[in-house]
């Protein structure tokens, strides 16, 4: 039988929802079937916990007296883009301080950037602020430089344009040489194999038709709620799939915006890539309303039903060349060992799972005591 | 007499050569190989603990030097910043022993100090930073 979304709120207000993480949901719907299961649960949690680089903020700082319209602005050195109205400014996670030597002495390692500064706001940390204007009849100032905190700025705001991508490849070298990239170091003739999905946790694999997820949907990001406030860019929903409408490569993202000064730094936190740049770890939990058998089938599908494809990042990836090297399981992947045209290699993963099934935890527990209802989508992910 | 452990990086174009050979045969040293990557016609990476009087080592270190390998001494500490650490699970990948690795159940990363040699292998490759050398 089916339920809706408002249905599962009342019960979630009475206390009578069942809300379990997708990890649980996995054994449910072993043992009883998606049938039973859709019953008996009416929420899964997800979680993911991953480099995400198309992540910022938008930050208005408080306006100095006399007042500026800042055309040049930097924050601890790294220039944030201020092309929007007087003090209005975007952080994003992968811009680099002035003087970093990037790649010049390659691999660069990426010590400081946009995923860091964003980190240290969150942290309540000092920033440094300088700015430069040419000046105008009402907003004269022309040179501003100030040690700020989150506490200074008016609205700091989320807004990751790509997110929680749904699948991602596994990225190896099949060159001679070792290669540095976003997906890690990987060391020569399939020296290693990368991969980066929380799998069975992840949201957008637990609806992978995006029935329940789209604008408006409440989710956890960055340890505060936030929301889904538009499909992200590249979605590509058009991907092939398996027999559970999972696709099998890189398909659905969506748009997440939150409020910065509610989130915590253990969720958001800025990381480097040797050789590669800088980017940002962000912490996203989607509840999904179990609303009929179908998606308690897809919650309950577990890393073992999950492929992705085996992508040679040192020919295929950068010449877009569409060719894999095969397809491999989540569970596979998570055993520490796959094989690659015969030959054995180890895998890393960038992704936390630990942390992924904290988030789903906490998002269980939040609904459980009321603290998190569901949001009602007003427009689904497009599935075009 | 003295004991140091070190790692060695081998150029390909010295994988085929009987370098360690040389130390037990020119410089009377002996050693313990921790850990050997080293396949023909590749980079190579070598962890061992030689074993010898401070001359012969000295002189075998300066012969290693001369030879285009890369040395590196492990006499310093690594440590994890518990608060940076994601649990991703990149340096489990890269750890040549056992310090760095995933619990079954929960994938936790436990890192288990008494396992590092110290070869620095994960500090690159961590993304937060999180495994630090402390002098
Ligand atoms: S790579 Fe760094 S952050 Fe990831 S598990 Fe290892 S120590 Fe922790
Ligand atoms: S330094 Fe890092 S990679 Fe090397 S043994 Fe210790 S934990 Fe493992």
């Amino acid at each position: 039988m089916a339920k809706t979304i408002e249905e599962i709120n009342e019960k979630i207000k009475s206390a009578k929802a069942v809300v379990v993480t997708a990890e649980e949901m996995v054994d449910i719907v072993k043992k009883e079937g998606p049938g039973k299961a859709s019953v008996k649960v009416d929420v899964v949690t997800t979680g993911t916990f991953s480099p995400m680089c198309s992540s910022g903020a938008f930050l208005n700082i408080k306006l100095p007296n006399p007042k500026m319209k800042m055309q040049k602005v930097f924050l601890n050195d790294i220039e944030v883009f201020a092309g929007l109205a007087a003090v209005d400014l975007y952080v994003g996670a992968t811009s680099m301080r002035r003087d970093d030597p990037l790649n010049r002495m390659h691999p660069g390692k990426f010590l400081y950037g946009g995923g860091h500064l964003l980190e240290d706001l969150v942290a309540g940390r000092e920033i440094e602020l300088r700015a430069s204007a040419y000046g105008t009849d009402c907003y004269p100032a022309k040179e501003m430089k100030k040690t700020i905190t989150l506490d200074d700025i008016n609205e700091a705001i989320m807004c990751n344009p790509r997110n929680a991508c749904q699948n991602y490849n596994c990225a190896v070298n099949t060159s001679d040489k070792a290669i540095y990239t976003y997906m890690g170091k990987l060391n020569a003739d399939l020296g290693n194999a990368n991969y980066c999905s929380a799998g069975q946790l992840s949201p957008l694999l637990n609806d992978p038709e995006y029935r329940t997820i789209g604008v408006g949907t409440r989710i956890f990001l960055g340890g505060a709620t936030g929301y889904v406030t538009f499909n992200g860019t590249q979605h590509a929903p058009g991907k092939k799939r398996n027999k559970l409408g999972i696709p099998t490569a890189p398909a659905g993202t969506i748009m997440v915006t939150g409020d910065l000064k509610e989130m915590s730094d253990k969720w958001i936190k800025g990381v480097s890539f040797t050789g590669y740049g800088a980017s940002l770890m962000v912490g996203i939990g989607i509840p999904i309303p179990v609303i009929d058998e179908k998606i308690a089938a897809t919650c309950g599908a577990s890393d073992e039903d999950i492929t992705c494809p085996i992508v040679d990042y040192s020919s295929d990836y950068p010449n877009s060349t569409g060719k894999t090297l095969g397809e491999v399981t989540y569970k596979e992947l998570r055993s520490g060992k796959i094989k690659i045209n015969g030959k054995e290699v180890i895998t890393g993963s960038l992704s936390s799972y630990y942390r992924a099934a904290e988030i789903a935890g906490i998002l269980k527990n939040r609904i459980e005591k009321e603290e998190f209802k569901l949001g009602i989508p007003q427009k689904l992910l497009p599935r075009k | 007499m003295i004991d140091k452990k070190i790692v060695l990086h081998f150029p390909r174009s010295l994988v085929n050569e009987p370098i360690v050979y040389k130390l037990i045969e020119d410089f009377n040293l002996s050693f313990n190989i921790l850990k050997a990557q080293i396949l023909p016609d590749r980079e190579g990476l070598m962890v061992m603990e030689l074993h010898g009087t401070r001359e012969d080592y000295n002189r075998g270190l300066a012969y290693l030097k001369n030879s285009a390998v890369d040395i590196q001494l492990l006499s310093k500490d690594i440590k994890r910043d518990e608060d940076k650490c994601t649990h991703c699970g990149v340096c489990v990948a890269t750890c040549p022993t056992d310090a760095l690795r995933v619990k079954k159940d929960t994938r936790e990363i436990i890192f288990d100090s008494d396992k590092c040699i110290a070869c620095e292998l994960c500090i690159d490759s961590c993304p937060t930073k999180a495994m630090a050398l402390h002098f």
